[in-house]
């Protein structure tokens, strides 16, 4: 049960946000400024790097949930967002996003375990400036996400089916007041 | 020197803010609404001393000295009080419903599934609301965010402390939008 008193038909984050209209607005556009970009990195990256911070700080609601909108973005490949998430070094995916992946965790420790040897592997494998702003700042707002989630102890649906289908509305319109004010997706 | 090129003569958020302007805004508006917005039980001084605590759990010397600069301005105190608050709140004169709020940053600080339900309790006993509960777990959740931001990226801050606490009353009155990153 949530910490304090919050909208029970909503979901994780969802009831917080509604509990908190003021705080939620800018939240949901710096999760759109992050996350709904394919500028440098793809929003599938993108979502990718949220999924694993949110695996380390052990949210299960929020590595579900971006887990499932990357797993829209990747046409249904679960198998390698779920390597991605657990164990980024074997999955198949770039160099480059593994190096930026492991700012990621160090992030997630805290900012000073960003190591300039990190940041120079980055580098040297194609890491733009920004891919590497952009990591470090997603990563340390999903420290954010994470522990507004679990801190107020928000309700976290254990019908895994209910997690692609707010994925999809989160593909399809992205983020913002709407993934409350709206009705919820459900099953047609 | 910070891992990407920033500007420079900016320290501490200032120098990632300039670089991206489009998240600047949203954290900006962000520390507005849970540090700044009189529409609020908590007062500005409360809430900046939280957001100062979990920045010294943090370690981050920019967001500790910059929020305490803050607190240490709207509570009209010194650095030595601000300083006794990071080393030990449970023995200073300050209310038992900042007490137990403070005990839940610093839970949050460790982890979300740190907060226990004692500790929820303790602070409704002390007459604390779900909205300054709320606010407190947000603030720091969201100072989890801003330091890692600061010493992610490897930003510089001055060491001389007494620079922070001259500049809290100009972030005091101009706040944390519309302020010239360069001033």
């Amino acid at each position: 049960m949530p910490h304090i008193n919050v909208d029970e038909n909503l979901p994780g984050i969802r009831a917080l946000m509604a509990f908190s209209p003021h705080t939620a607005a800018p939240m949901g556009i710096l999760a759109n400024e992050l996350l709904r970009s394919n500028d440098g990195l793809t929003m599938a990256e993108r979502e990718m790097i949220a999924t694993h911070v949110s695996y380390l700080n052990d949210c299960f609601y929020c590595q579900h949930s971006h887990g499932a909108i990357a797993v829209c973005y990747l046409n249904g490949d679960k198998e390698l967002v779920n390597q991605v998430t657990t164990n980024p070094d074997a999955a198949p995916v770039s160099d480059k996003l593994k190096a930026l992946l492991s700012v990621a965790a160090s992030v997630q420790k805290g900012g000073k375990y960003v190591t300039t040897e990190q940041i120079e592997h980055a580098k040297n494998l194609g890491a733009s400036d920004r891919d590497i702003h952009d990591t470090v700042l997603i990563a340390a707002a999903f420290c954010m996400f994470n522990r507004y989630v679990d801190g107020l102890a928000a309700t976290t649906p254990t019908d895994m089916s209910s997690y692609p289908l707010r994925a999809q509305q989160i593909a399809d319109y992205g983020y913002g007041n709407h993934i409350f004010t709206k009705p919820q997706p459900v099953l047609v | 020197m910070a891992y990407i090129d920033l500007p420079k003569e900016l320290p501490g958020i200032r120098g990632p803010m300039a670089f991206r302007p489009e998240t600047a805004k949203p954290l900006n508006e962000l520390a507005e609404v849970l540090l700044r917005d009189d529409n609020n039980t908590l007062t500005r001084g409360e809430r900046e001393l939280i957001a100062t605590y979990v920045s010294s759990l943090n370690d981050c010397f920019f967001c500790q000295n910059a929020h305490g600069g803050i607190a240490q301005h709207y509570l009209q105190c010194d650095m030595q009080f601000i300083d006794a608050i990071k080393k030990d709140y449970t023995a200073m004169p300050i209310s038992d419903k900042l007490k137990s709020l403070l005990s839940i940053a610093a839970s949050v600080q460790k982890g979300g599934k740190y907060v226990t339900a004692e500790q929820i309790e303790n602070a409704k006993t002390e007459g604390a609301t779900d909205k300054e509960i709320h606010d407190t777990v947000l603030i720091a959740a969201a100072f989890c965010m801003f330091n890692r931001y600061v010493d992610g990226l490897g930003t510089w801050a001055p060491q001389d402390r007494e620079i922070y606490v001259q500049r809290g009353p100009r972030r005091a009155e101009e706040g944390y939008i519309d302020f010239d990153l360069y001033k």
